[in-house]
């Protein structure tokens, strides 16, 4: 395949491939990167840009490939979600009461990235805390999709809560970007910016460094342009960590090995409980279009059932908003972010005043749910049948792994939609997570991949789920549905002055 | 089946009975912190002992200490207590400056240690059994300076994340001085494990004691049926720093409920203070104004899992426990249970016992020890490891007033002499001619003198023999007091013709 024109059209796969090969520099690689980043202002996908940082990352790569000593990712640029700490590097989690804070810590995920070679071109703008699928929570301003539907300029949400990094990978300003996934936010974002988004199997990366939303959901993972990238960027973004009693010591396979195995013989299940009620009909037509793409390359189609599936999203509003709850009592204004400058009568009037300040009505609304879940006389009543709930919906998927190998589901109940649309109404913007949901209360590792546009011209994803682990079959399915589907479609470049 | 050493408040409309548990907060004698590894080194500077995960930095996780969890398993398998293969950690949520998460990370459904019992032995001869109800892990809070600022408080981190273990008792315990036992007794336990220093004026070992007061009967039903119903309403009273505080706080406490309860009143179920100056407890504010901890299981954190090999192979390593020493002790050396009981109530002294002990007769050393080294460590201020006379300077000093070298007379003397001067006791006794003499002709020849000096007296001990210990106590005089006193007595019986005693 003839390289693209464009240092910036590159897929990381391409990029890794020139650099290495000494094609191109990756001083030239990031400098194009960092300007298609600062040119894109419009987008807001940034919180934080790092130009001189990348080209210093850069400098440091072209010298150790000029001696041989190229690392799998040397030289690479790629934007990082604003939830992972970055040493010396302002770390908000799109909160104002992160918004003076500098972590002295790298995180584990990125620093496993910085030690296979990687350059970072800046921190990308998230719904606040992670809360959110539009990216309208951050309190550094919505970010804006690249994509804009057919003869319209109206302004389209990226997704979330990795909006800025899908923006930033839909709209070729990174090779690729860590997002973090709560309930979808990284599949979601994903899909509706026609972008490849995984969410690892839970324990593959390690949380620790990565502001916590929800410690039993959260978890980080690539956001890229193909199927290829996502493989790559894993490898180099998962690890056991001692830091963090969740990670899981499994080894950690060449995920681009298999990816073009194709899924002849394997085992696709349908979840007829997936196909709900007031979807609009094109997400059922490209489902039936992904299942027989995988059929045509051979999959063994088969219809299965999780029947808890209804009960998770009520069950995911319960569990992430008490930890969330929990999580977040360290904001208080004592030792470190945001700390009210009003006069305080007393200790609980500085808790108070720097609290209420610091977060947005988003966080607040989920703080004040996840302590009424926890209270005396609730607890038994949400958080005890939630977590019932969660064993349930994980058996659902292990008696269809006796059935199946993986599982193929729409990634959303639909395209993006304009700012603002669903500000007002929390419910109908929670169930942007429907598809999603289920993976993270089982723990499981997800794909979302682009497999088609709606007739107004926007992008709409199949999500493929997998077993514990077994994030090498994801991928491998992921690639076949990305080659039938050969998605093209860029957005328009209109956000460049 | 256990007596009580009852002790009954007498009220104005009949007879009260104290009811006590405890919950004693022990910090694992433990180089690193509970889930951080950062020092627990005490008296540090302030903020000098803190880690990013201490500070609750944000993206930081807790990492299990395996060293207190043996440390844990180790004390309850001292508590004769079961070990839970599997226990969670649960956040206790609330807010505080001193608790930098927003949380405490403790054990609230699945404790490590479950059920388990210490025997007390009380100076009456009474024999006590206390259950223990459980003995759960947790991180200790770091501390408010408020006498640093005119108008700030500040807080000190270096103790937040360090091990506590908070061990419940039953409420099995039905006096200030059980209560006051109870304490000892756990802290002689975790000291001999090594797993807590003890350290009470440190805050090493906290007590919060809950006191209640019910008619007599009620225990017993409450025994017979579990039901708390038939216990009074109890108070709790926090952080009770010695033993003797203790019993003072439980004291007045049961007092005050008795007071209120036969004036017509109701106790209310609250955490006061024990103030140690005026001696008296007061109703204390907590820390926050809803008690809603709303505890769930730490999703940080996996379920602590321990493999069965794991633990025996800790209960094989325990060390000889106060209870069993004190068997060995009564077994071995023939003394009495509360002499044994008062000597292994600490470790050290047991130890200094021991020692002092070795080859000589039990019964005399244990002696020996109680009045002449207890009584001057008592004197001068001092604990057993401060002793200026070693355990084994002891030894050799009982050694020669056994063999008859010295007399017990001169033994203390010479005890005396090490005590202020140092040095080796046999050394002492050659050089300063100390030496009991048993050499009968110079007994014989100061007998003689004291009888030619005498005549009159040796008259009357022809019709009263007991003054046999007049002419004891001249000869002994002429000796300089080394004459064998045995040796005297037999000299002096074959001269005057005494007849045999008895």
């Amino acid at each position: 395949m003839p390289l693209p024109s464009k240092l910036t059209d590159f897929t990381l796969a391409e990029a890794r491939d020139a650099v290495l090969g000494r094609k191109i520099s990756s001083t030239e690689l990031t400098k194009a990167f960092s300007k298609a980043v600062a040119d894109a202002k419009p987008l807001n996908a940034f919180v934080t840009e790092t130009p001189e940082k990348a080209l210093e990352m850069a400098a440091a790569s072209d010298t150790r490939i000029a001696k041989g000593e190229a690392r799998p990712l040397e030289g690479l640029p790629l934007a990082i979600k604003d939830l992972f700490c970055t040493k010396g590097v302002k770390t908000t989690a799109g909160s104002n009461i992160l918004n003076n804070f500098i972590p002295p810590y790298e995180s584990t995920v990125t620093q496993n990235l910085w030690d296979a070679g990687a350059v970072m071109l800046g921190k990308t703008n998230m719904d606040e805390f992670a809360m959110g699928s539009s990216n309208e929570t951050s309190y550094y301003k919505p970010v804006l999709s690249p994509w804009r539907a057919k003869n319209s300029n109206a302004a389209l949400v990226p997704g979330g809560s990795s909006g800025g990094s899908a923006s930033a990978v839909a709209a070729n300003l990174c090779l690729g970007a860590t997002g973090t996934d709560t309930g979808g936010s990284i599949r979601q974002p994903a899909a509706v910016t026609g972008t490849v988004g995984l969410k690892p199997t839970y324990g593959r990366c390690s949380r620790w460094g990565t502001v916590a939303f929800a410690s039993s959901l959260d978890q980080a993972g690539p956001m890229t342009r193909t199927v290829r990238d996502a493989a790559i960027l894993l490898r180099h973004m998962a690890s056991v960590d001692p830091k963090d009693s969740t990670s899981v010591d499994t080894p950690v396979p060449d995920y681009e090995a298999g990816l073009e195995n194709g899924v002849k013989g394997l085992r696709v299940g349908i979840p007829k409980e997936y196909r709900i009620d007031g979807a609009p009909p094109e997400i059922d037509t490209l489902w039936q279009k992904g299942t027989d793409w995988l059929k045509a390359q051979g999959a063994q189609i088969v219809e299965v059932s999780l029947p808890h599936t209804k009960y998770a999203l009520p069950a995911y509003y319960i569990v992430a908003p008490a930890e969330a709850s929990s999580n977040l009592a360290r904001y208080d204004g004592v030792r470190f972010g945001h700390r009210t400058k009003e006069a305080v009568r007393d200790m609980i009037d500085l808790y108070e005043k720097s609290r209420a300040e610091g977060f947005g009505a988003e966080v607040r609304r989920r703080i004040l749910i996840g302590t009424y879940v926890l209270s005396a006389g609730y607890y038994d009543a949400y958080y005890t049948r939630a977590q019932k709930i969660r064993t349930l919906i994980l058996r659902d998927f292990e008696q269809a792994w006796e059935q199946c190998d993986v599982l193929l589901t729409p990634a959303t109940p639909g395209p993006a939609f304009a700012i603002g649309e669903k500000s007002n109404d929390p419910i109908s913007m929670y169930l942007n997570d429907v598809f999603t949901v289920t993976v993270n209360l089982a723990g499981l590792p997800g794909l979302a991949v682009p497999a088609g546009l709606t007739a107004d011209g926007l992008p709409l994803g199949l999500q493929i789920i997998g077993k514990a682990f077994d994030e090498a079959t994801v991928l491998r399915a992921g690639r076949s549905i990305e080659t039938a589907a050969n998605f093209t479609a860029k957005p328009q470049h209109w956000w460049a002055a | 089946m256990s007596q009580h050493a009852e002790k009954t408040i007498k009220g104005e409309t009949g007879d009260w009975e104290i009811v006590v548990g405890m919950e004693v907060h022990a910090q694992v004698l433990s180089k690193a912190k509970l889930f951080s590894g950062t020092s627990t080194e005490f008296g540090a500077e302030p903020n000098s002992h803190v880690s990013f995960v201490d500070a609750a930095m944000p993206g930081m996780l807790p990492v299990i200490n395996r060293f207190c969890v043996e440390q844990a398993v180790k004390t309850g398998l001292g508590l004769k207590a079961k070990i839970n293969n599997r226990s969670v950690f649960d956040r206790k949520n609330y807010f505080f400056p001193d608790l930098p998460q927003g949380y405490q990370i403790s054990q609230y459904k699945d404790p490590i240690v479950g059920e388990g019992e210490i025997i007390l032995d009380m100076p009456n001869g009474a024999t006590v059994v206390v259950g223990i109800e459980r003995l759960h892990l947790e991180q200790d809070a770091g501390k408010m300076l408020h006498d640093q600022h005119p108008d700030q408080s500040f807080v000190d981190l270096n103790r937040a994340g360090t091990a506590l273990m908070e061990i419940v008792s039953k409420p099995h315990m039905r006096s200030s001085e059980e209560a006051a036992a109870f304490l000892k007794k756990l802290r002689a336990i975790v000291r001999y494990l090594g797993t807590c220093d003890g350290n009470m004026d440190e805050g090493s070992m906290r007590a919060d004691v809950n006191v209640s007061v019910c008619k007599p009967g009620g225990y017993e039903k409450f025994r017979e049926t579990g039901s708390f119903k038939h216990l009074g309403t109890r108070c709790e009273i926090k952080n009770v720093n010695s033993m003797r505080f203790v019993q003072m706080a439980v004291e007045y406490e049961a007092r005050r409920q008795v007071e209120i309860i036969e004036g017509g009143g109701t106790i209310k179920q609250e955490t006061r203070r024990y103030d140690s100056k005026l001696n008296e407890t007061r109703s204390m504010r907590s820390k926050e104004d809803a008690h809603d901890y709303r505890y769930f299981p730490d999703p940080d954190l996996l379920p602590l899992e321990l493999e069965q090999s794991w633990v025996d192979s800790i209960k094989a390593s325990l060390p000889e426990l106060p209870d069993e020493k004190k068997a060995r002790f009564i077994k071995d050396f023939g003394i009495s249970a509360y002499d044994a009981g008062v000597l292994v109530g600490e470790k050290e002294l047991a130890d200094f016992y021991e020692e002092l002990a070795r080859g000589v007769d039990a019964k005399a050393a244990a002696n020996w020890l109680n009045n002449e080294v207890l009584g001057r460590l008592n004197r001068d201020g001092l604990g057993i490891t401060q002793s200026p006379v070693s355990a084994s300077a002891n030894n050799a000093i009982i050694r020669m007033m056994g063999d008859g070298t010295i007399s017990g007379k001169l033994a203390k003397d010479l005890l005396d002499i090490v005590w202020s001067e140092g040095g080796d006791p046999v050394q002492i006794v050659e050089q300063r001619g100390m030496k009991q003499v048993t050499d009968t002709s110079a007994i014989e020849k100061a007998v003689e003198a004291v009888i030619a000096a005498n005549p009159e007296k040796v008259e009357e001990i022809k019709a009263k023999p007991k003054l046999a210990g007049w002419f004891v106590g001249q000869v002994m005089k002429q000796t300089g007091g080394k004459a064998n006193p045995a040796a005297v007595n037999a000299v002096l019986k074959t001269r005057l013709n005494l007849p045999d005693e008895g």
